[in-house]
């Protein structure tokens, strides 16, 4: 076992615990799961001034010592020394917002009567500052017993002080201190000795947050509220086409060099085969959506790390009641559009169980990025590129109609979920407002990073076996010359049964095909299309414009719009199962929303093939 | 008076909270985050649509809660005001 000494960084939610950490570790940073939860870990290391190295744990932010969520409870666990695969801290690091004492210092009595070492970081002190406060560090110190540092955690002031007043509580690790008093739990108590300690310590007050009164006059505002939100929304959704559209073509112009690099040096074959038209060609056709999911992703940190996102969950939260849901959705669903697998695990801080249950079913209803490409092909290749007027293209409103779609059938979903088998009185809805912050691109840049990574990786290796599984379940048993080698190899074979299924709803042979590997990933399916079509037409390289053309001699129009709709409810990517099964421990909901989701998948994809078949589509 | 009619941006103290009206874990929510008998409060933002959610001021920390959960605090007019 390693005996480097375990400090936790532990305060209420948004005193700067993260940005402290940031500026503690650096980079030097891992980013974990506890054991049995799906709660983040995320530790570093840093060193103390006397050079004794630190391994430092960012703990989720809660208000108290009773945990309200999975999240909260891990905190409670590590500071009491309860949590398994972590050990009892050799000490705390209390974390509180300066502007914010009466009510932080009451967790920070209750931590510090734990009996662990603990120094307290008095974050947010330029805030504090700004707002007219002055607080006496000494009193503070004095009254609580403990060392107290000022520090700015976003601009690194007084790191060497906390390092320094960490170096003499900190043991050498060890020997843990083991935690004496049982937790307080009186919060009444708590809260008015905390009172009476931030009133002595803290003179001289003038109007407070006048900046965030000034901004929230507008975001909050009951008519220019709800549209300062839409139009971040636009902005947001806009960008993600706008913005991308350079980059996505640097990458697939690397791709196609790949492509042709190889072509160059390897004599055709079944390598070549594999590399050119399984590797490059289906891990490159997911790859090019990195773009679009980091612009999503920017969006969504930046609304997190300004505080707005509350706001919109203000704004949001009397219409999700009317759902049963309650604002707090609004975020995980919102991050859902990048991709559910995140939104998923954001319904965390959802602290009623039912609400967070609902949320979870219904968050792969949001479009999430990875269907983009499944639309922009067929809607290429079916959709007229014509202007209805005002400058509105055809294409983007049949986009726009399916991102709708999509938020319907998820607030319908919730509305049954919520009546029956999620049944109970609605949860409510009490959240903390920070004040607005101007977000700091360091910490924003390295939440991006870690989203580009989680992507690549995962393109790296399931999307990766997803696609060379599927080259190779349509490439053998090879057949003989005259028949048609992809209904004569294994895919084939099996897409023929699934064929029987699926015919009544208006899809063909080569739909059949592509939706089984979509399940690993909803993108596969516009390469596995590309495959399935090359390989029985004998090209060797394909590229998305002749997908588009062969689509469009192949496929009828009823057929197009069935397997749009398809896409809308079903194919849930088993990432997003094995989320489900980690954030509900178990196998009876990811199987329930695989269920309810491909029966809606099958029911819209028909009512809408069978619709159109009926007007003479 | 309740919390939930009080006009927006007029102080208010909080008389009496009926635990009681409010689920366990809304209760405990609540103390967490401030609220408690002699705490000055302060209605800043009402929601879109039926005045609901309300964003109170709560001693320093800005709170958003429904009317329904806020209409178990009874508040009366802040001292200074009422003289
Ligand atoms: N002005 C200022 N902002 C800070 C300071 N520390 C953190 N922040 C900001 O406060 C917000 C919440 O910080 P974060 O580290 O995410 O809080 P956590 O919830 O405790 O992890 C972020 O927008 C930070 O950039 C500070 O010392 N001064
Ligand atoms: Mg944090």
């Amino acid at each position: 076992m390693n005996s480097t000494p375990l400090v936790a960084l532990v305060g209420n939610p948004n005193a700067g615990k993260s940005a402290l950490f940031n500026a503690l570790t650096g980079a030097r940073q891992k980013v974990g799961n506890y054991p049995g939860v799906t709660v983040e870990r995320k530790s570093g290391r840093m060193a103390l001034p006397d050079g004794r190295p630190i391994e430092l744990v960012d703990l989720p932010g809660t208000y108290s010592l009773d945990p309200a969520s999975p999240d909260e409870q891990v905190t409670r666990d590590v500071v009491v020394g309860r949590q398994e695969g972590e050990k009892l801290p050799s000490a705390l690091v209390v974390v509180l917002d300066a502007t914010n004492l009466d009510n932080h210092l009451r967790f920070a009595l209750q931590l510090i009567a734990l009996g662990l070492p603990v120094v307290i970081a008095l974050n947010m002190m330029d805030m504090a500052r700004r707002d007219g406060l002055t607080i006496d560090v000494d009193a503070l110190s004095k009254a609580l017993g403990v060392p107290v540092v000022e520090t700015v955690a976003v601009r690194r002031l007084g790191m060497d002080e906390l390092k320094t007043a960490l170096a003499t509580v900190v043991g050498d690790g060890t020997r843990t201190v083991r935690a004496g008093a049982p937790p307080e739990h009186d919060i009444v108590t708590l809260q008015r000795r905390a009172r009476a300690i931030a009133v002595a310590a803290t003179r001289e007050e003038s109007l407070a947050r006048a900046w965030t009164h000034r901004l929230d006059a507008v975001a909050l505002h009951p008519v220019s509220g709800p549209i300062v939100l839409a139009v971040i929304l636009f902005v947001m959704f806009q960008a993600v086409f706008a913005w991308s559209e350079a980059p996505i073509g640097w990458i697939e112009a690397g791709f196609v060099a790949a492509q042709d690099a190889v072509g160059a040096v390897l004599p055709t074959g079944i390598l070549r085969s594999l590399l050119v038209d399984g590797v490059i060609a289906g891990v490159g056709s997911v790859l090019v959506f990195l773009p679009q999911i980091l612009i999503l992703f920017l969006f969504i940190l930046l609304l997190e790390a300004s505080g707005y996102m509350v706001r919109a969950a203000f704004l949001m939260d009397r219409l999700m009641a009317g759902v049963g849901l309650s604002g707090r959705a609004f975020i995980p669903l919102l991050s859902s559009f990048a991709c559910a697998i995140p939104g998923i695990m954001a319904t965390r801080t959802i602290d009623d169980p039912k609400d967070r249950l609902t949320t979870i079913l219904i968050a792969p209803l949001m479009t999430c990025s990875a269907r983009l490409p499944v639309y922009a092909v067929i809607i290429g290749a079916f959709i007229p590129a014509r202007d209805v007027g005002l400058g509105v293209g055809l294409q983007g409103l049949v986009l726009f109609g399916l991102y709708v779609t999509g938020i319907v059938s998820a607030m319908i979903a919730a509305f049954v979920i919520r009546r029956t088998i999620a049944k109970g009185e609605s949860a409510g809805f009490m959240m903390e407002m920070p004040r607005y912050q101007m977000p700091v691109i360091r910490d924003v840049a390295i939440g991006l990073m870690q989203r580009a990574w989680i992507f690549l990786h995962r393109a790296g290796t399931l999307i990766l076996l997803a696609t060379v599984l599927l080259w190779a379940l349509l490439s053998f048993p090879q057949s003989p010359t005259g028949r048609d080698q992809v209904r004569y190899s294994a895919a084939g074979r099996i897409a023929s049964g699934l064929e029987t299924i699926v015919r009544p709803i208006g899809f063909n042979h080569e739909i059949a095909l592509a939706i089984i590997p979509a399940m690993a990933a909803r993108e596969v399916a516009v390469s596995a299309l590309a495959t399935v079509y090359a390989i029985e037409g004998g090209d060797e390289v394909q590229t998305e414009r002749s997908l588009v053309g062969r689509l469009r001699g192949r496929w009828s129009l009823p057929t197009a719009l069935a397997f749009l709709m398809w896409f809308v409810f079903a194919p849930q990517c088993l990432s997003t199962i094995a989320v489900i099964r980690r954030e509900t421990n178990g196998w009876k909901w990811p199987l329930f929303s695989l269920a309810y989701l491909f029966g809606l998948a099958y029911l819209a994809a028909g009512f809408t093939f069978w619709a159109a078949t009926a007007l003479g589509l | 008076m309740r919390l939930n009619e009080l006009p927006p941006h007029e102080a208010a103290l909080i008389r009496v909270i009926d635990w009681t009206a409010l689920k366990a874990g809304e209760a405990r929510r609540m103390r967490e985050l401030g609220f408690d008998e002699g705490v000055r409060v302060e209605t800043l933002h009402r929601g879109p649509v039926g005045m609901d959610p309300i964003a109170c001021r709560v001693g320093r920390m800005t709170i958003a809660l429904r009317r329904k959960t806020a209409a178990a605090v009874s508040v009366e007019p802040f001292p200074m005001a009422a003289e």
